[in-house]
C-alpha cells in the first residue's frame, strides 16, 4: 500500500492505495466519484476516459501512484459552478445518451478533442474518438461534437 | 399451428403479457377504432404534505380477478373495496409535477417516452414535469420489465388515459371553485382556463381540491386528437441527460451502501463444471480481502452455478484476489460443445428434410420440381455476446432479522420483480421479505432479461453472514459467462414460376436445444427463427419450414430481436438470390411477394404475433418499401463504387425497409455510407428518442458483421474488447431516418429497427461484388468493415 495525493478536479486528495491499483478504482471507490466508468480494465472501451493535465487518459490502465500530483479532471469536474461546458450542453441538446453508460467517457474524449483542435473534420473525429458505445450512438455524437464546436467557436470571435 | 408465445424466446412474463394483449383482442386495427379498456380505473389521493396524487390501473382480467381476490383492484363505476392503486401522477401544491414510469429504463428511453406520454394528455407544462422510476411493485403497477418493445404497445392507452383522468379532475375543480361548467374550461401549460371570465387557475393551486374531485369513469375520457399533440411526435431530450453528462450516480455499478463490500464469483469456463478444489487460503490472506468460499449454488444457470466467491475490501482488492484464484473444475459434467463439430453435423443434417416439420403449405417437392428457376442456398450465423457496456452486477444485502430473514436488492435488470422472487427463493427467503430498487441499466439488449447475477450477489451476501455486497462480474466474466446470442444455420430452397414469381420455399432450420443445466431442452432462447409464421410463410402458395436441434449446453438467450436478427438475415439474403436468379429488381420482387397473401393455413392462430407470424399488414409493408426506394433512390446511379442493398422485416409490429449504400475494395474491404431507413410503428411518442433507437440499431447490425464467439471444448473464446469488435465512430454511417405517419397502434422500434439492416447490408454487398455473403460474421468470409 502507498500514500498518494491526487489533484482531482482542483483538489487535493490524500488516499492509500495499492500500487497496482488503477486510477479509476480510486476515483470510483475511494473518492466516490463514480462519473467514472468501468467497462473493459484494459484500456479498449474508453468508459473510464479521465483528463491528465487536459489529455485524455484510459484511468483503468494507468496507475494512481503514477499521477501523483498531476492535475486529474473527471466528468464531475466539467462543469464550473454549476454551468455546462458547450459539450455538455451539446449532449443534452442533440438528445445524444440511450443508456448513458458510455457517456462521461465519449465526452471527456470529445472535450479533450476540441480543446486540442477547434474545428475538427469527420475524419479527425473518426480518428480521435475511439471510445466504444454498445447502443450505437456515434451518429449523435459525431452531430454534438461539431455542435459544440460551433458553440465554442462563436462563444470566442 | 404453435404462436411464438408458445415458444421460448422470451421469459414467462413476457409471454403473459403477449398472450395477454392477444386476449385483448389487440389486433392493430387503426388506433381510433380500438376500444376505450372498460378495465381501468382510477383513483385520486391527497398527496403528503398536500396536492393529489392520482392512481390509475389498467387491468387485464387474470390481474383483475387476482387482485379482486386479494380485496384488491376493482372496476370504475359502483363503490367497492378499497383497491391497490397504480400512481403514475402527482401533483404538489407548488406546482411541480411527478410523473412515474413503471418500467426499467435501459438505454430505450421509456423514462421519456412514458412522461411525455402521461403530460401530454395531462396538458402539463414539460418544464414543471419530473418523472421518476416507479418502485417495484407488481400488486401495484401490474408487470414491470423491459424487453419485447412492449413498453409502449402495452401503456400507451393506459398511460394516456391516466393524464386525461388527473386532467379532467384539474378541470373540475377549477370549475366548481369558479362556479362555472367543466365543459367552459380548457386546460394548457399546467393551467385551466375559463376564458369567458378570463380567470386561470396553475394546477398546483387546483391539486388539493382536484384530489378530492369525482374520479371520472375511464370509459367517459375524452382523449386528445392527434392534431392536437403539443409533445408527442416531437423531439423531447431524455429526462436523466443532465445527471448523465455531469457524472451522477445512476446505474447498478455505481451504487454504495455503508459497510459495503465488493465481490466477485469465479465460475468453471466451460458450464457445468464444478469447484473440485482451490487455493482457498492463500486467497483470504490477500490485502483487502475480507472472505472466500465456494459457492455449490443451485447447479441452474439462470440461478447460481457452482463456483468460489471472494469477498473484498474494495473493487480492485477482489479484481486482484480473482487474478490470484486456482480453481480446479471437476468437468465431468461441463460443455464439451464445439463450433467445429456443430458446423460439420449441420452440414449433414441439411442433406435431410429436418427433425420435426414446423409448417406446411401446398406442395413443396412437386413444385420445385416444376419451377422455372430454383435456388439452393446454406446460410450460418456465429453465436454473439450481448456486451452491455455496463458488466453485470448486483448489490445484494441478506439481512437477520429475528422476524424472519430479508432481502434487500439494487439492480440493473429488465425483469425486477423475476430478479428479487428468484434471487430470494434461492437465499431460503419468502419472497414477501424481499424488496429490489430498479436503477437504470447501462444497456440491455436482453441480457438482463436474465438475471442469474442478481441470484449470486443474493447467496454471497448470505454466505459472507448478511454482509451487503456489490457483486462486480469483470468484462471476462460479463462476456464468458453470456447467455448467447445463439449460432445456426439456414438450407433453403426456392422456385419461381416462368414469370420469376415466388411459387416454393423449404426452409430448414438448424438450431440448437437448451441443455443446460436446468435448462428446458426445447428450442435455444431467441433461436434463429422467430416463429412458424415467419415471412413468407403466409405469401407462397408451396411452403414448408422445418427445424433439427443440436444438443447445446450453454445458455443462449433473446438478443435484440431475438430470432428476427438471424431470420430476416436468411430470409432477406434468399429473397435477394431468388429475385436475382430471376433477374428481376428486387423492390418488386419483394412487393409482388408481398401481394401475394396466402389464405390462412387450416388451425393457423393471428393474434398479437409480433415476432413474425401474425400481425404483419402487407400494405403496410409495401407502403414502407416504396418509400425507402424513393428516399434512397435505390435503383438510379450512385456515386461510383457505390451499391444499394434493400431488406424488409416486419417484428414487434414494426414493418420496416432499410437501404444500405456501401462500397467494396478489391481487398474486400466494406464501407457502409449510407443506411435509410423507413418504419412504420404508427405514430411516434418521442421523435428523438425514437430516431435514436433506429440509428443505434444501424450501428449494432454494422458490429454483428465482425463479430463471434466461438465456442470450442464448451468455452467462449472471446473474452474482452481486443477481441470480440464493436463498431466505432469511423464505422458509423448517415443514417436517414423516415417514420410513416400512419394511425397504426404504436409499438417499440428499439428491436424491429435492427433486423432489416444486416441484410440490406450484405445484399448491397452482392450488388458491389457479386458474392453472396452466406456466414456471419463476414469476416469469415473474407471481409473486413472499415
Amino acid at each position: 500500500m502507498a500514500k498518494v495525493k491526487l489533484n482531482v478536479n482542483g483538489t487535493d486528495r490524500e488516499v492509500e492505495v495499492a500500487e497496482d491499483q488503477p486510477l479509476l478504482w480510486v476515483l470510483r471507490d475511494e473518492l466516490k466519484l463514480v462519473g467514472t466508468k468501468f467497462g473493459c480494465g484494459i484500456a479498449q472501451c474508453g468508459a473510464c476516459t479521465v483528463h491528465l493535465n487536459g489529455a485524455p487518459v484510459r484511468s483503468c490502465s494507468v496507475p494512481a501512484v503514477a499521477v501523483a500530483g498531476q492535475k486529474i479532471t473527471t466528468i464531475e469536474g466539467l462543469a464550473q459552478n454549476g454551468v455546462l461546458t458547450a459539450v455538455q450542453k451539446a449532449w443534452i441538446d442533440l438528445d445524444v445518451p440511450q443508456c448513458g453508460y458510455c457517456q462521461a467517457g465519449q465526452i471527456m474524449a470529445a472535450s479533450a478533442l476540441l480543446r486540442q483542435n477547434k474545428n475538427p473534420s469527420d475524419a479527425d473525429i473518426d480518428a480521435s474518438m475511439q471510445n466504444l458505445c454498445r447502443c450505437g450512438t456515434y451518429v449523435r455524437i459525431r452531430a454534438a461534437i461539431k455542435s459544440a464546436a460551433k458553440a465554442l467557436n462563436g462563444s470566442a470571435s | 399451428m404453435t404462436s411464438v408465445v408458445d415458444n421460448e424466446y422470451y421469459p414467462d412474463v413476457i409471454r403473459e403479457q403477449i398472450r395477454e394483449l392477444e386476449r385483448e383482442s389487440l389486433n392493430f386495427s387503426a388506433l381510433a377504432a380500438r376500444p376505450v379498456s372498460r378495465r381501468g380505473f382510477m383513483q385520486a389521493t391527497a398527496a403528503v404534505g398536500g396536492g393529489m396524487l392520482l392512481a390509475f390501473g389498467l387491468l387485464g382480467s387474470e390481474n383483475a380477478e387476482a387482485q379482486q381476490a386479494r380485496g384488491g383492484g376493482r372496476p370504475a363505476g359502483p363503490p367497492g373495496p378499497p383497491f391497490n392503486p397504480s400512481a403514475y401522477v402527482k401533483i404538489a401544491p407548488d406546482g411541480k409535477i411527478t410523473l412515474y414510469s413503471k418500467n426499467p429504463e435501459i438505454g430505450q428511453g421509456i423514462k421519456t417516452a412514458f412522461g411525455v406520454i402521461l403530460a401530454e394528455e395531462l396538458d402539463a407544462k414539460w418544464s414543471d414535469v419530473t418523472v421518476e422510476q416507479a418502485p417495484i411493485n407488481s400488486a401495484v403497477y401490474g408487470n414491470q420489465f423491459a424487453g419485447g418493445s412492449l413498453s409502449i404497445p402495452t401503456a400507451f392507452t393506459s398511460l394516456r388515459q391516466a393524464g386525461a383522468g388527473a386532467r379532467a379532475m384539474l378541470v373540475a375543480a377549477a370549475a366548481q371553485q369558479w362556479g362555472v361548467p367543466a365543459s367552459e374550461c380548457t386546460a394548457s401549460d399546467s393551467t385551466v382556463t375559463h376564458a369567458a371570465s378570463n380567470r386561470t387557475l396553475g394546477y398546483g393551486a387546483l391539486a388539493t381540491a382536484a384530489a378530492a374531485s369525482p374520479v371520472p369513469a375511464v370509459t367517459d375520457l375524452k382523449l386528445k386528437d392527434r392534431k392536437d399533440w403539443k409533445l408527442m411526435g416531437k423531439r423531447t431530450t431524455g429526462v436523466d441527460n443532465l445527471k448523465l453528462v455531469t457524472g451522477q450516480p445512476l446505474f447498478g455499478v455505481d451504487m454504495q451502501l455503508p459497510n459495503m463490500k465488493v465481490a466477485v464469483f469465479e465460475k468453471c469456463p466451460a458450464v457445468g463444471g464444478k469447484v473440485a478444489s482451490a487455493n482457498l487460503e492463500e486467497i483470504r490472506k490477500l490485502p483487502g480481502v475480507v472472505d472466500a468460499f465456494v459457492l455449490e449454488g443451485t447447479n441452474k444457470v439462470s440461478e447460481v452455478m457452482p463456483g468460489v466467491a471472494i469477498v473484498a475490501d474494495n473493487t480492485w482488492a477482489a479484481f486482484s484476489a480473482k487474478k490470484k484464484l486456482k480453481v480446479t473444475w471437476d468437468e465431468t459434467n461441463a460443455s464439451k460443445d464445439s463450433w467445429t463439430a456443430f458446423s460439420a453435423q449441420a452440414k449433414e443434417a441439411a442433406k435431410g428434410t429436418g427433425a420435426q416439420e414446423l409448417r406446411k403449405a401446398g406442395d413443396v417437392d412437386a413444385a420445385l420440381k416444376s419451377a422455372k428457376t430454383s435456388v439452393e442456398a446454406f446460410y450460418t450465423f456465429g453465436f454473439i455476446s450481448h456486451a452491455n457496456l455496463e458488466p453485470q452486477n448486483t448489490t445484494a444485502w441478506y439481512q437477520k432479522d429475528p422476524e424472519g430473514d430479508k432481502l434487500e436488492i439494487w439492480g440493473s435488470v429488465q425483469i425486477p420483480d423475476g430478479a428479487r422472487t428468484t434471487a430470494a427463493a434461492v437465499c431460503g427467503v419468502p419472497a414477501t421479505r424481499s424488496t429490489l430498487h430498479q436503477l437504470r441499466v447501462g444497456g440491455g439488449f436482453g441480457r438482463r432479461l436474465m438475471m442469474e447475477f442478481a441470484s449470486e450477489a443474493a447467496l454471497i451476501s448470505k454466505q459472507a453472514g448478511g454482509v451487503p455486497v456489490k457483486l462486480m462480474w469483470t468484462r471476462e466474466d460479463d462476456m464468458g459467462h453470456d447467455w448467447y446470442r445463439p449460432g445456426g444455420f439456414h438450407a433453403f430452397k426456392g422456385g419461381l414460376d416462368d414469370k420469376g414469381k415466388l411459387v416454393a420455399w423449404s426452409g430448414h432450420a438448424i438450431s440448437f436445444s437448451d441443455n443446460t443445466p436446468g435448462g428446458s431442452k426445447r428450442a435455444v432462447n431467441g433461436g434463429g427463427w422467430p416463429s412458424p409464421g415467419e415471412f413468407p410463410a403466409d405469401y407462397t402458395p408451396n411452403y414448408r419450414l422445418a427445424q433439427t436441434l443440436q444438443e447445446f449446453h450453454i445458455p443462449c438467450g433473446p438478443w435484440r430481436a431475438p430470432g428476427s436478427n438471424t431470420a430476416a438475415w436468411v430470409v432477406q439474403s434468399f429473397m435477394h438470390e431468388l429475385s436475382t436468379a430471376a433477374n428481376r429488381d428486387h423492390a418488386e420482387f419483394l412487393i409482388e411477394t408481398f401481394s401475394n397473401k396466402q389464405p390462412p393455413a387450416a388451425g393457423a392462430r393471428g393474434g398479437f404475433g409480433g415476432f413474425g407470424g401474425g400481425g404483419l399488414v402487407p400494405e403496410r409493408a409495401i407502403a414502407t418499401i416504396k418509400t425507402a426506394v424513393e428516399r434512397s433512390g435505390y435503383g438510379k446511379p450512385l456515386p461510383k463504387g457505390h451499391y444499394h442493398g434493400l431488406a424488409f422485416h416486419f417484428s414487434h409490429q414494426g414493418h420496416i425497409a432499410e437501404v444500405a449504400e456501401v462500397s467494396v475494395t478489391k481487398d474486400k474491404k466494406v464501407k457502409v455510407h449510407k443506411m435509410t431507413v423507413v418504419a412504420d410503428i404508427g405514430p411516434i411518442v418521442n421523435l428523438s428518442g425514437a430516431e435514436n433507437q433506429v440509428q443505434g440499431c444501424v450501428v449494432d447490425a454494422i458490429s454483428t458483421l465482425s463479430q463471434e464467439i466461438i465456442i470450442e471444448n464448451g468455452r467462449p473464446q472471446q473474452k474482452n474488447f481486443d477481441t470480440y469488435k464493436l463498431a466505432r465512430m469511423s464505422h458509423s454511417p448517415v443514417v436517414d431516418v423516415h417514420f410513416l405517419d400512419t394511425n397504426y397502434p404504436p409499438t417499440g422500434v428499439g428491436e424491429p429497427a435492427f433486423p432489416p439492416a444486416v441484410p440490406a447490408i450484405c445484399n448491397a454487398i452482392y450488388a458491389a461484388t457479386k458474392h453472396r455473403i452466406r456466414t456471419l460474421p463476414i469476416t469469415r468470409e473474407g471481409f473486413t468493415v472499415v
